[in-house]
């Protein structure tokens, strides 16, 4: 061997080797919004790497809305491994070719995680990701306001709850005793669906056949179109999203307020609360024969069709929504695993809130499960918004969301 | 002789080299999508369909054109020009002849004026975002303050309501670019011409209607052509102001493509949709040329 083949041979060894033990870089798309925070995230990411040094993971934060269209436009080229999916988006995905199928779950995990958020990760008998963020609307309420007003207890009914509000607003502790996230966005399916199934309705039977004009719907939007009316409900909930939502909240403007868990931990927090130590959590109220109703707004984390580093992303993910990770972080959103609940650094964590999680999660119901989904929710915030200007009665609206649903279903 | 030859084959050789990567750009980001676009118009690119790929002709154009949300979006894409256009143009020409006078600090105020036009278009619709804030914005501040309204107000809440803050916003961003072409034109209008028509006794008013206005006509046309392009495919305003809502009061034609595209994944009804709307301004584009030649001959 010559001095110069040598040379390219170590050369060539150590380009190799080099190569293979160079940390392999993936990248993550999270949301700020809801649900884990920022930090939160961030936290585990640390954690993972120290666990895994040659894995190497960027983090990409967007608001909600621009969720879905970032794993879209990326899905070709494989711009992030890792991205956070959302249930009503599994089908579609599926069906589009958008993310990978992952492997299944052992049978002992599996059984531990909640029901809710499996079966949305699950298109066709297969599995589309892992569920990560487990989380559902609850009902949050200002104690002071309500002991002001007169009353021990939130209310158990909606009923209940609009008599409570127009007390509060006739002596005037707070304008507008309650704030919705009511916005032309994914927010306003989200509290449509929590009241129709309060009500009684439902969007659609268990074949998928739309049945918007059933009465427990138009009962839901006539409540709806009634509060604000009755000038209980904010106005500007058409404005909304669940970030005003919140800070409506937490700054003392609201009675009442639906929102997910992470609100609970904003209304604590001092450097942003003026409500400290006044934020109740309660089951969502009823109506009738129905004791509670919420919205499943679990969300889980999948591995996008063009990813390179498929391996990689599915071991960062299963690590997040590991057990020790969501046992580390209970703050914003609680666990997806059903054995966590009985542990007692998350039951410290946020006491109040797994209390009424374990008896929330009983009443959790799933968006519609359809690969249509997205059209039929821009259509029915339409509706649902022109309803509540007045422009059209919730007979009106409901028909034509019915007619829109019709339509897209009978679409190949 | 034959190293002449060789020498203009290579200057050839070399021309072609120069121009290949502009060329590969131009295929590339320009030509390639456009054809691409084309043919997903005539097929079945719905990513959820089981039929995906499937030739249809002119099918969706059929589709499109007969489906009420494309006339909506369509009258509502034509409100925001027409009246964003004409605020912008009247408001940019009144601006334009003040800057044109003399006084001290006209310098920095022609500078400042052009502020809001270098502001890029995601910034200025955050802006105008939190101006409208019902809870903190500073428009339901100042109004109350000056006790014009007497009670905060959500501002984005009712559909046509929030067309016309959304226009405010445009308006606001805009106008700079209708002073700059303005006040170029008057700067090449004569002090002579105004002279003489003051000595035939014509007033302001007179002098406005007869030299000022005729010398802008030129610029106006061209101002209106280019901001009805640019208005057509006003997208960023939108997406960050109100997201098409409420009740899809502000869906204009270009969000409304966006929609189809990245929520529903109708690749061809967003395809149809980009290629109408680019006949919808190729056609409004040659009647303001003809008319603009039209005028010149006159």
């Amino acid at each position: 061997m010559t001095r110069k083949t040598l040379v390219i041979a170590i050369v060539l060894l150590a380009a190799a080797v080099g190569l293979f033990a160079a940390p392999v870089s993936i990248n993550a798309l999270f949301m700020k919004q809801a649900g884990y925070q920022e930090e939160d995230i961030i936290g585990g990411t640390r954690d993972f790497q120290a666990a895994f040094p040659d894995i190497n993971v960027n983090l990409t934060f967007v608001p909600y809305e621009q969720l879905e269209e970032k794993i879209i436009t990326s899905a070709q080229a494989g711009s992030y491994d890792v991205v956070l999916s959302d249930g009503p988006f599994t089908a579609k995905f599926a069906q589009a070719g958008i993310v990978k199928s992952v492997p299944a779950l052992s049978a002992a995990d599996a059984k531990d995680i909640f029901e809710g958020a499996l079966s949305s990760t699950m298109y066709k008998g297969k599995s589309y990701g892992m569920p990560w963020l487990n989380d559902c609307k609850y009902l949050f309420y200002n104690k002071k306001i309500l002991q002001a007003a007169g009353f021990a207890n939130p209310p158990r009914t909606w009923e209940e709850l609009a008599a409570q509000a127009k007390v509060i607003r006739d002596k005037k502790l707070v304008k507008y005793p309650i704030a919705w996230s009511w916005a032309q966005a994914e927010c306003l399916t989200c509290d449509y669906t929590v009241l129709s199934a309060a009500f009684g309705g439902a969007m659609f039977d268990k074949d998928g056949n739309p049945t918007l004009t059933a009465a427990g719907n138009k009962k839901a939007l006539d409540y709806m179109a009634a509060s604000l009316k009755d000038g209980i409900s904010n106005p500007n909930s058409l404005e909304f999203t669940e970030n005003e939502v919140d800070s409506t909240f937490i700054k003392g403007d609201a009675a009442f307020a639906l929102n997910w868990t992470f609100q609970f931990a904003e209304a604590q927090d001092a450097s942003k609360s003026s409500i400290v130590g006044q934020a109740g959590i309660a089951l969502i109220p009823g109506s009738g024969s129905v004791r509670s109703a919420t919205v499943n707004g679990g969300q889980p984390l999948s591995i996008s069709a063009g990813s390179k580093h498929a391996t990689e992303a599915w071991q960062y993910i299963l690590y997040m929504a590991s057990r020790d990770f969501q046992k580390k972080y209970p703050k914003n959103a609680l666990p997806i695993w059903k054995s966590l609940y009985d542990d007692a650094g998350v039951i410290a964590a946020a006491p109040d809130v797994v209390k009424i999680a374990k008896d929330q999660y009983s009443y959790l119901v799933n968006r519609p499960v359809v690969p249509f989904y997205s059209e039929f929710s821009t259509d029915l915030q339409v509706r649902i918004q022109e309803c509540l200007q007045g422009k059209k009665t919730s007979d009106q609206a409901l028909k034509e969301v019915q007619a829109k649903a019709l339509e897209l279903a009978a679409r190949k | 002789m034959h190293d002449l030859r060789r020498q203009k084959l290579s200057e050839q050789g070399f021309a072609f080299l120069v121009l290949l990567p502009a060329a590969v750009v131009i295929f590339g980001v320009i030509l390639f999508p456009l054809g691409t676009t084309f043919v997903y118009s005539l097929q079945n690119m719905e990513l959820i369909s089981e039929e995906k790929g499937k030739f249809l002709g002119l099918l969706n154009y059929a589709r499109v054109l007969g489906a009420s949300w494309f006339w909506e979006a369509l009258g509502r894409t034509l409100y925001f020009t027409v009246v964003s256009l004409a605020v912008e143009t009247v408001l940019g020409l009144l601006i334009a002849l003040l800057l044109n006078t003399r006084f001290a600090g006209v310098g920095f105020l022609r500078v400042l004026v052009i502020v809001p036009w270098a502001t890029p278009g995601i910034v200025t619709a955050s802006i105008w975002k939190w101006i409208y804030n019902p809870e903190y914005g500073v428009l339901n501040a100042v109004l109350t303050r000056l006790h014009v309204l007497a009670e905060y107000r959500a501002w984005l809440s009712d559909p046509f309501m929030a067309m016309n803050m959304v226009i405010v916003a445009d308006v606001w961003k805009m106008t700079p670019f209708a002073v700059i072409f303005f006040l170029a034109a008057l700067q090449f209008v004569s002090a002579s011409v105004y002279e003489a028509a003051t000595v035939d006794g014509a007033g302001v008013f007179g002098r406005f209607w007869h030299v000022t206005l005729p010398a802008l006509a030129p610029t106006i046309a061209i101002v209106a052509v280019m901001r009805t392009m640019e208005k057509f495919k006003a997208f960023d305003v939108f997406y960050v102001m109100t997201r098409g809502g409420p009740a899809n009061g502000t869906k204009v034609l270009v969000y409304e493509a966006y929609l189809k595209a990245f929520t529903n994944l109708q690749y061809s009804i967003a395809s149809t949709l980009s290629y109408l709307i680019a006949l919808l301004v190729l056609g409004l584009t040659i009647i303001y040329v003809r008319a603009l030649k039209r005028g010149d001959a006159a």
